[in-house]
This record gives structure tokens, sequence and C-alpha cells, in this order.
């Protein structure tokens, strides 16, 4: 089947404990780790193996899903310590016997894998996430775009909004205000938009004390995004056009 | 608690989000209410495109709203009710600058217009695309454009329970997963808007939570579905887990091989070849392989290679990604093993191309309605331009109804509904019997997968009846083995599996019915099409749990273009 003729990735099964924080606020007092053993082919996702857990073993165990081909976004989580889509992780493929599964740190648990992401969607609103034009006077067909532009809007527009970003950011962690990685690479992403027409108002938001300043360039958020996504690059971009922005109103009351 | 709004949709995706635009901007009382927070919605997965007669492509200057409106009833092998079709084809373009407008990020041609790439049974290279993400990528501004409107939403609700009277809808029933506790909205119009019943198959690429329920619900409710036998297979979806692999890849050029390297389909379609309709293709593949030409037994080639790597990149980046992490095979170098997989349903709620079911104050619109611009067979392209229309269309058509129609102020049919379903809850957590909801499940989407696939016959299919009729009778005998309400996912489940035996049973019994093979639905012991006998819709009309559905026929619309012989 692979490449490679090897015809063993769905026959042969492989042993792996399974163990996952589980903690319900309503009846728990803290987190508690609960293990799981699981026999899989190797091809098999983490997903696949929740899955296997909660119909053979403990349907008690919650957590969030959908496309189980990483676009959804529903299943970030922290794998081997590590930010990751379940789906898009194999346990056969981490090099460890005991897998460690923890719900996205620093969003409030609902309940086991399944947190509040309702502080990183109150980001992105925060950042006016949606194109700015002026609708009363829109173009009888489509907006003209370069394909130059598109392919950099691309670079952004892929975020599937899973949170990981946002829960590994160690700004994030000390500030609860700061907009985070993701709201800040959409802002940037509709700043260099050529249709969008409020750039002046998206930097100023981007200015604000809670703004692209407070990025410790860490890179955790480019490491966390399962989608290849360089939030700092947008940050970057962010700081720039601010500069230019200042140096022209400057110039402007020189 | 019974909360009050004019305006219930059922379901955050592109359909449901674009009513609930449309009437918040008209400035109605309008609440989304859904499973999963909208971006997270099965329309993020529609990966090639969204047909439009913009004739921006070179090839495509000459394109029309008719002649996409020719495909698309050809495409449906003449099932399609033609009205619909034409309404449409027609808006395609203006909605499609709307979404431009609202800041989807279209890839472009060199001149800066929206790019359109050819798809399967168009005569015009018309399927307007953002790289292979264009579902995710029109969820994603649609989300935006609520975000600015303020449309409220919630989700991390399932609904199952319609609430209505003699005359009209009047609510909702949903629980909601976070506290475990029932939840009942009173409405004045209801949209549901909560895709397909991909789930009911084994071997789907839909997403997991596509389970149908929204469908079963309104059926159980009195309200009929439509043409249900019909079901579309993706030719191209990944071997083993049925991930979906875009059309926009043979639209990019892709060939098909089988495992002696021939390019089969110049055998069963030789002009057409990669690009003719979904179902001649799958059937095709799954000839190809039936008889031994296939690897393994299960599969046969995507092959890109020849389109070089800048090209794959650009164009289809995604898809690369998908089979790299799912099956380890670089498209850029190597052919993609596929095989056909359920992907889309035809059929659904009942529905004019107003969107308006039978029911007054009930709407529904896009993977779960049956309008019906898809007929026997939907165009590749065409579903994402279903869902965005008709979406519009019915959120219109609400804002009208509530304008002309007075409340029904029946909250005692709501309150009705919420106490049938606590009493459903009740009794399924109270159970003690010996049956897995796990099991069961499993065990109705293999055989769906096995028996109601590509190829059908009378002794298969009746076999899958009576395989749902005793899933049936021991589903009465589950036990759910988790009791705590609180984000109980067997629970959530034990709810979708009644649902999904109740449209799998309509699947099955459509396809016993229609003695004749017309697009997606092929019998072996009916191998022609059949206008004289089945030129008409089939409706399911629910009767009892242990009874099989009503069937009765409905007439196709057909305005200008008379049935004839389909080719490719």
């Amino acid at each position: 089947m692979s490449k490679n003729g090897e015809n063993d990735h769905l026959t042969r099964i492989y042993d792996f404990t399974i163990k996952i924080k589980r903690f319900d606020p309503t009846t728990d007092e803290a987190p508690y780790w609960k293990e799981y053993k699981v026999s899989i082919p190797k091809a098999t996702t983490l997903l696949d193996t929740l899955f296997k857990i909660i119909e053979e073993q403990d349907s008690t165990l919650a957590m969030r899903y959908n496309c189980r081909s990483a676009v959804c976004g529903s299943d970030a989580m922290l794998i081997n310590g590590k930010y990751a889509l379940a789906c898009q992780t194999k346990p056969a493929e981490l090099g460890t016997s005991t897998i460690t599964v923890e719900p996205l740190p620093y969003l409030p648990v609902i309940k086991d894998l399944v947190v509040n992401m309702d502080p990183f969607f109150e980001k992105l609103r925060a950042i006016k996430p949606y194109l700015i034009t002026d609708e009363d006077n829109w173009p009888e067909k489509e907006f003209l775009q370069s394909p130059a532009i598109q392919k950099r809007i691309d670079d952004f527009s892929g975020c599937i909004a899973c949170g990981s970003c946002y829960s590994s950011c160690v700004t994030v962690w000390t500030d609860k205000n700061y907009l985070g990685p993701a709201a800040l690479a959409q802002a940037f992403r509709f700043v260099i938009d050529n249709r969008d027409t409020a750039t002046k108002e998206r930097l100023e938001i981007a200015d604000s004390e809670d703004g692209v300043y407070r990025c410790h360039t860490s890179f955790n958020c480019v490491e966390a995004c399962p989608k290849g996504i360089q939030p700092t690059d947008a940050i970057q971009g962010l700081k720039r056009k601010i500069a230019v922005q200042k140096i022209k109103s400057l110039l402007r009351l020189g | 608690m019974i909360q009050k709004h004019q305006f219930i949709v059922v379901g955050g995706g592109i359909a449901g989000l674009g009513a609930a635009i449309e009437a918040k901007e008209a400035g109605l009382d309008v609440l989304v209410v859904s499973l999963t927070h909208p971006v997270r919605s099965h329309s993020t997965c529609a990966q090639g495109g969204i047909n439009a007669p913009l004739g921006n492509h070179p090839e495509g200057h000459d394109d029309t709203w008719e002649k996409h409106a020719y495909d698309t009833v050809k495409g449906s092998d003449f099932l399609a009710d033609q009205d619909a079709v034409e309404l449409m084809c027609k808006e395609a373009a203006p909605r499609i600058y709307e979404l431009e407008h609202w800041g989807v990020p279209f890839s472009r041609f060199d001149d800066g217009r929206i790019a359109q790439r050819p798809f399967g049974g168009a005569a015009f290279p018309r399927t307007c695309y953002a790289a292979d993400k264009t579902g995710h990528l029109i969820m994603h501004a649609l989300y935006q454009r609520a975000v600015k409107l303020g449309v409220p939403i919630v989700y991390d609700r399932l609904v199952f329970k319609l609430a209505r009277n003699d005359e009209r809808v009047t609510g909702i029933v949903a629980l909601n997963l976070i506290t475990g506790d029932l939840e009942a909205y009173e409405a004045d119009a209801v949209m549901i808007a909560t895709g397909g019943y991909g789930r009911v198959y084994a071997n789907t690429t839909n997403s997991i939570n596509n389970t149908g329920l929204g469908m079963a619900m309104v059926y159980k409710a009195g309200v009929p579905l439509q043409d249900m036998e019909f079901v579309q297979f993706h030719p191209t979806t990944l071997v083993g887990t049925n991930i979906l692999m875009t059309e926009g890849a043979r639209g990019e050029g892709g060939y098909l091989r089988n495992k002696l390297g021939e390019r089969f389909m110049k055998k069963y379609a030789p002009e057409k070849m990669e690009l003719a309709p979904r179902d001649i293709v799958a059937r095709a593949i799954w000839t190809e392989i039936m008889e031994g030409r296939g690897f393994d037994g299960q599969y046969v080639h995507l092959d890109l290679t020849h389109l070089g790597k800048d090209h794959i990149m650009e164009r289809l980046p995604q898809i690369r990604e998908l089979a790299l992490n799912f099956l380890g095979i670089d498209m850029i170098y190597d052919p993609i093993p596929i095989q056909p997989g359920q992907h889309y349903s035809m059929g659904g709620i009942a529905a004019n191309k107003h969107t308006e079911t039978p029911l007054k104050g009930l709407y529904a619109a896009g993977e779960c309605s049956c309008v019906s611009v898809h007929g026997a067979n939907r165009l590749g392209g065409n579903s994402l331009l279903e869902t965005a229309v008709f979406g519009k269309v019915g959120g219109k058509k609400v804002i009208e109804f509530l304008q002309n129609t007075p409340p029904h102020n029946d909250t005692a049919s709501v309150e009705k509904a919420l106490e049938e379903a606590k009493t459903q809850i009740e009794h399924l957590l109270s159970k003690d019997g010996d049956e897995d909801v796990f099991e069961l499940t499993k065990e109705l989407r293999e055989i769906m997968k096995a028996k109601t696939f590509v190829f059908r016959n009378e002794k298969d299919l009746q076999e899958v009846i009576d395989k749902i009729h005793e899933l049936k009778q021991r589903y009465k005998n589950i036990r759910i083995k988790t009791k705590d309400r609180h984000y109980n996912l067997e629970l959530e489940r034990a709810i979708s599996l009644e649902g999904m035996l109740l449209i799998a049973e309509t699947i099955a019994a459509g396809a016993l019915y229609r003695k004749e093979s017309r697009g997606a639905h092929f019998r072996t012991d009916y191998p022609e099409r059949d206008d004289e006998k089945f030129l008409h819709h089939s409706m399911f009309y629910y009767k009892k749990w242990d009874e099989p559905p009503e069937i009765k026929q409905k007439e196709v619309v057909i305005t200008r273009w008379q049935p004839v012989e389909r080719k490719y």
C-alpha cells in the first residue's frame, strides 16, 4: 500500500498506553490522570484511538471532533506535551509507548479534553475579523486582486481557529488581555488585503497596549500551529506597517 | 424555560449562516443553534470549488447561466426540478460576487479576476476556487460576516426534536451538551440546515457529526423526505480513511489508472474521460476493481505526478498534505490510492425552490434539503453553490413570511415537545438493556457500505431492509453505560442512532422501490433508466417506528429541457 510496498501499517498491531488528563469541574476537585491500554494498527490516528477508548472502554471520556481531516479545528490538544490535532497525529509515529493527552492549557476545561474556546474567539472578534469595504459602492463584479496578494493572504487564511497558538503563547499565559497570535495574524491578513479599507483602524488596534508589542517572539505559536502558519511573521508585518503609518503621519504634521 | 425568537436556524454551516445573515440584516430576531461552532461545520471540508458562469476562464467566455443549468439538469439525469436549477444558476454569479465582497480570498487569474477551473460534467471551466480550501474559506468569510453583523450563535447544542401543531412549526428542542440539560426554543420560523447523513455509511468522506439527525427529526415530525435513494459516491477518496481527494485534482489534469497503468476512463466516457460526472466515474472505478484491475482488490490510482511540484503546491496543497499525513504518500512523486466513498446526499427534506417545506414556517436549505437541484446525481462544485444560494434565498423567504404571518403564540406545543424530549432522554438513560450504541451503529454503517453502495440489487437491498428492521428492534433494548449527562457522547450517539436508522431505512426502501438506474442509483437488475415508470421524485413519509416508510410520487418540474439519453 505505501510507496515502498510495505503492507503492514493496517495489519500489524501495536500496543500503547494512552494516559489522559481527566477533569470534570462539576464533580472533580482536581484533574487526574487515567490510563488506557490500546492495541491499534500503525495507521490509526490518535482521534480514532480516543474513539476506540470511548466505544470499548470508557464512554465517560469527553472530547470535541468533527472532520477528522485537520480542517475543522475541533481536536487540538496537548499530545506528549506538544500541541497537535488528534486527527493529524498517529500514536505509532510518536516514538513512545506511553502517550500523554491533555486539553489545551490556559483555556477553561469544560470536561476532559473539551475546553471553553470563548476567550480565543473574543480576541478574534476584537480585531474586527471581517473585510471592511465601502458597501454602498461595491463593484458590479468582483474586486480585482493580484495573485501575489491573494497568495500572501493565503499564508494566514488557512487558520482553522483550533486555538493551539493562543494556548501556547507565553504572553497569553500572563496577560489575559493580550490579543494573541491567531487574532493578530488575522488582523494582518486583512491589512494586506487590497480590498480592505480599514488599515488605519486595524493598525491602531494592533498598536494598542494589548497588541503586537506584547509579543515576546518566543515562536511558541509557530511551533504549535498544525497548519504551518507563522503568526510571528504577521506580527512583524504589523509592526512594520505601524512604523510606516507613524512616519507618514509625522511627515504630514511636519 | 422556553426561549423565544422570531427565527431559529438549526445548523451553522454555509446554508445556515447564509440564512441567518440575511435575516439579521433585515433586523429579525434570529438565533443560530448549532452542534458545533460554525467554523467546525462540515462546510469547511468542501475543497475544489463553487460553480458560477462568470466567464473569467479564457475557454469560458461564452458561458451563461443557461449552459450551467443544462449541465446541472443533464448531470442530474433529468430528475432535478428545473425551476430550482434555473434559480440557482441565475443566482450563482451575483452570489459569488457577494461572497467575494464579504472577503472570500478566491484564487485569481493574472488579470485579478476570480480564477476558474474545469470540473466534472461541465461544458466550460466554471468552478471558482480558493486553492483546494474553497469550503473552508467561504465558511470562514461567512462566519466573519456573521461576527460583523452580530448574528447570535449558540453551539454545543444537539437539536433533536421539532415542536409543531397541526398547522405549523412552533420551535425546537435541543440537548445542551455542556450542561446536559434540555433547552426549548419557540420560534415563528425554523430553518433546518444540518447537512448530510454520510455517517450512515462506514465508508464516507463526511465529518463525524454528519448523522442526518436534522433530516430524521423533521421526518419523524411528519415532514416528507425526498429522493433518498440517490446517494453520491465520490470517485476519489483515500483508501482506508475515505478522506476526500477533490475533483479539482482531475480538473487540474489528474489521471485515473488501473493496475495495468491504463487510463480506463476511455472505456466509460471517451470524451469527458476523468471529467465525466461523479456517478459515472465512481461506477467505472468500482467496475475496474471488481473485474480485477484494481490494486489489492481495493483501489485504483489517482496520478498527478505529471502536473509538477509547483502546480500541485499552488492549486492542491491541502490534499497533498492529507495524502502525506494519512498515507505517507507525496502526490508530487507517487500516485494516490483511491476508491469511491459515500460523499453527498442528493435527497433530503422535501422543499421547493424557496426552501419552503410542506410544513408552514419550516424551511430547509443545503445538503439536508432536497429542493431539488441535483436530482439523481450532483455535479462537483454545485453543492457549495446550493448552500450559498439557497441559504440566502431561504433567509429572504423567511423575512417575507414573518412580515405576512402573525406569530403562532402556541407555547403549549413547545412545552409539549420539551416534555416528550425529556421523557425520551430519561427513558434512554434509564433503560437497562444489553445492546450497545456503538455496536449497533457499526453494524448499520457496515451493511450500508456493503449492500447499498455503487451497484445495487433487489436481494442485497432486501437484506439491508431486514437488517435495519432487526437493528430497530435491538435499539429498543440499548443500554447507555454513562449516565452522567455532562458532555455525554454516548447519549449523543444514542439519540443520533435513532435518526440514522430512520434515514438508512428510507435510502434502502427508496433504492428497492426504484426499479431503474438513474444517476447515482444503479440497479444491476434494472440497468436502464425508465422514464415511463420512474421520471418522478420519491417521497418518504414516516409511519411508526416498527413500520417501513410510506413512499409516494411527486412530479418532476420540467421547464425547458426534455429528458434525453445521457452521454459523456
